[in-house]
């Protein structure tokens, strides 16, 4: 099924509230892509994983982006069918200083380390969420990393975070040219 | 799975501690484990102790100088994690990359497919006791070490593939000691199903452990040879088609449950030692039909300022399954956002589901089948 299609499938389905503002495969954006109101996105997952006909049955990645210039943090689901051979991208904008959302773990189990990812680094709280703990951080970690804004901490426990530059710190002597050229 | 009684009276629950300083962890992972004497109740992962931070490191680099970066996200199979950014960023930015090139990447590739699961199968035989097979697929893959080090200068963290193409076109002579490694990696398997897949006691020990379903590996997104052994024929070369990989021959394996159920552990061993075959099989056509493309046409044209506006999501099938790379690009020289999806990841998640009612020993055991490698888990 084309991504058009799908997206027109769910359209008629979920309602013009809850999924909008379709972008079709250009120069821009390789993958098309629709959004999906923060709220609808467990029953969109749900009607696209249980309707005949498009059967997404492999939830493949889920990223989260934050655009401090639009004051949005974009949660972004790669889904795949292996029966149908189809793909779609579902977009979810969600407030950058209240970034909540229902989880998608009943539908897919694999949302569930990927939630856990997302919520680590980018600090998207999915309500719903069997065990919504830190992933690859500490625990007593402050800060969520890939957020634009994030500011390094100098020291973690004592642990420095800086390197001093080993140029300068071994006296390497760099050749004029290459110098010049890095 | 069966259901597992838990006796309440002289209820003796033991909190055991794993990692992530173990032998059969695959480098630095962690488990929480809570059994009750031999038999787990819940055994729940603790990841990144290897977080090295890719994707915020890829914000921070050019487009050509993340490449060396994303060696590290799996140190066993680095041309994968290369071939993937690299595809991202030509589907970002609309570069064809030359046949030839294409060519060399499915060989080099292939070779490291090889490699990884050599590395893989070994790892596992080794930690369910095993120690004789792990210096045979060492010896393997010291080989191909040695003929990816002459393609390309490195033996481990490779650096590779370039946007656009490959670094290095090959060697004079390369190809017949290439042919010549895999005519003796073909009888070498053939030795090593007689030692160790088809042995008995290995049997025994693994056929019917830790069965996932083809329903439970779709849905917590197992990819790869995890996959093919629940019984789901698919693969990304295939079923994608991208590359070359359509004008080659080649089967997909799947688990059977030939001693036992679908998706056991001995499935998982299985369908790694053909999916080597088969890496054998495309190595040997490949090596032939490069040659109908003109030599050192290896890199594609490229834009003169590598800027890219747009979004992009690109998919290969790497040794431990379906690898996605997805990159924003916003008009700069480094990717606004770069993210990896990889097969490690989702794959250690099912642990914590398919760990109540396991054995301690079987627990080992489900890990090395699975074939996780710690970096590619936290990245």
């Amino acid at each position: 099924m084309t991504p058009e299609a799908i997206f027109e499938k769910l359209k008629t389905e979920l309602g013009e509230e809850a999924v909008f503002d379709f972008h079709p495969v250009s120069a821009k954006d390789r993958d098309a892509w629709l959004q999906v109101a923060p709220f609808e996105i467990e029953r969109a997952c749900e009607f696209l994983k249980t309707t005949a006909g498009l059967s997404f049955d492999y939830l493949e990645c889920i990223t989260g982006v934050d655009y401090p210039d639009l004051k949005k943090i974009v949660v972004v689901y790669h889904v795949y069918s292996y029966t149908q051979k189809h793909r779609i991208v579902l977009k979810v904008f969600l407030d950058r200083d209240d970034p909540t959302m229902p989880s998608i773990v009943n539908v897919w189990s694999t949302a569930n380390w990927q939630e856990r990812e997302c919520f680590d680094l980018l600090g998207v709280l999915f309500e719903g969420h069997p065990d919504l703990r830190r992933l690859l951080l500490p625990d007593d970690w402050e800060g969520h990393p890939l957020r634009k804004d994030y500011e390094e901490k100098e020291e973690y426990h004592g642990i420095p975070t800086v390197r001093p530059n080993p140029i300068e710190l071994f006296k390497i002597q760099i050749p004029a040219k290459e110098a010049k050229a890095s | 799975m069966s259901e597992v009684i838990f006796t309440n009276e002289m209820d003796e629950e033991m909190t055991l501690n794993m990692g992530p300083h173990h032998p059969s962890t695959h480098g630095v992972l962690r488990f929480i484990i809570s059994s009750d004497g031999e038999i787990i109740r819940k055994a729940v992962p603790d990841v990144g102790y290897l977080h090295r931070s890719i994707e915020k490191i890829g914000e921070r680099n050019t487009y050509p100088g993340y490449m060396p970066y994303t060696d590290r996200v799996d140190y066993v199979a680095a041309m994968f994690a290369n071939e993937c950014w690299a595809s991202a960023c030509e589907k970002l930015m609309g570069i064809t990359v030359p046949k030839r090139a294409q060519y060399l990447r499915v060989i080099s590739c292939e070779l490291n497919r090889i490699s990884s699961h050599m590395v893989g199968l070994g790892a596992m035989a080794m930690d369910i006791g095993a120690v004789t097979p792990f210096p045979w697929t060492l010896r393997e893959r010291e080989r191909v070490n040695d003929l990816v080090e002459e393609l390309c200068g490195a033996r481990l963290t490779y650096n590779y593939h370039r946007i656009g193409g490959v670094s290095f076109d090959v060697p004079k002579g390369w190809v017949d000691k290439a042919l010549r490694f895999l005519d003796l990696f073909d009888p070498a398997m053939e030795e090593f199903d007689r030692l160790i897949t088809l042995n008995d006691i290995f049997i025994k020990r693994l056929a019917n452990v830790a069965v996932i379903s083809a329903e439970e590996a779709v849905d917590w997104g197992l990819v790869g040879p995890n996959l093919r052994a629940s019984g789901v024929k698919w693969d990304l070369r295939k079923a994608d088609g991208y590359s070359v990989y359509p004008e080659l021959d080649f089967d997909i394996p799947v688990g059977v449950g030939k001693h036992g159920t679908p998706g056991d552990c001995w499935d998982r061993f299985d369908v790694r030692v053909k999916e080597c075959r088969e890496s054998s099989k495309i190595l040997r056509q490949a090596l032939v039909k490069m040659d109908e493309h003109p030599e050192d046409d290896i890199l594609g044209k490229l834009p003169k300022k590598l800027k890219p506006e747009g979004e992009a999501y690109a998919r290969v099938e790497s040794a431990r399954g379906d690898m996605g790379c997805y990159v924003i690009g916003a008009g700069k020289e480094e990717p606004y956002r770069c993210r990896f999806r990889t097969g490690s990841f989702t794959a250690m998640g099912i642990i914590e589901a398919k760990s109540p009612g396991l054995f301690l020993a079987d627990l080992v055991a489900l890990i090395a089948s699975l074939d996780v490698v710690a970096p590619e888990i936290d990245r």
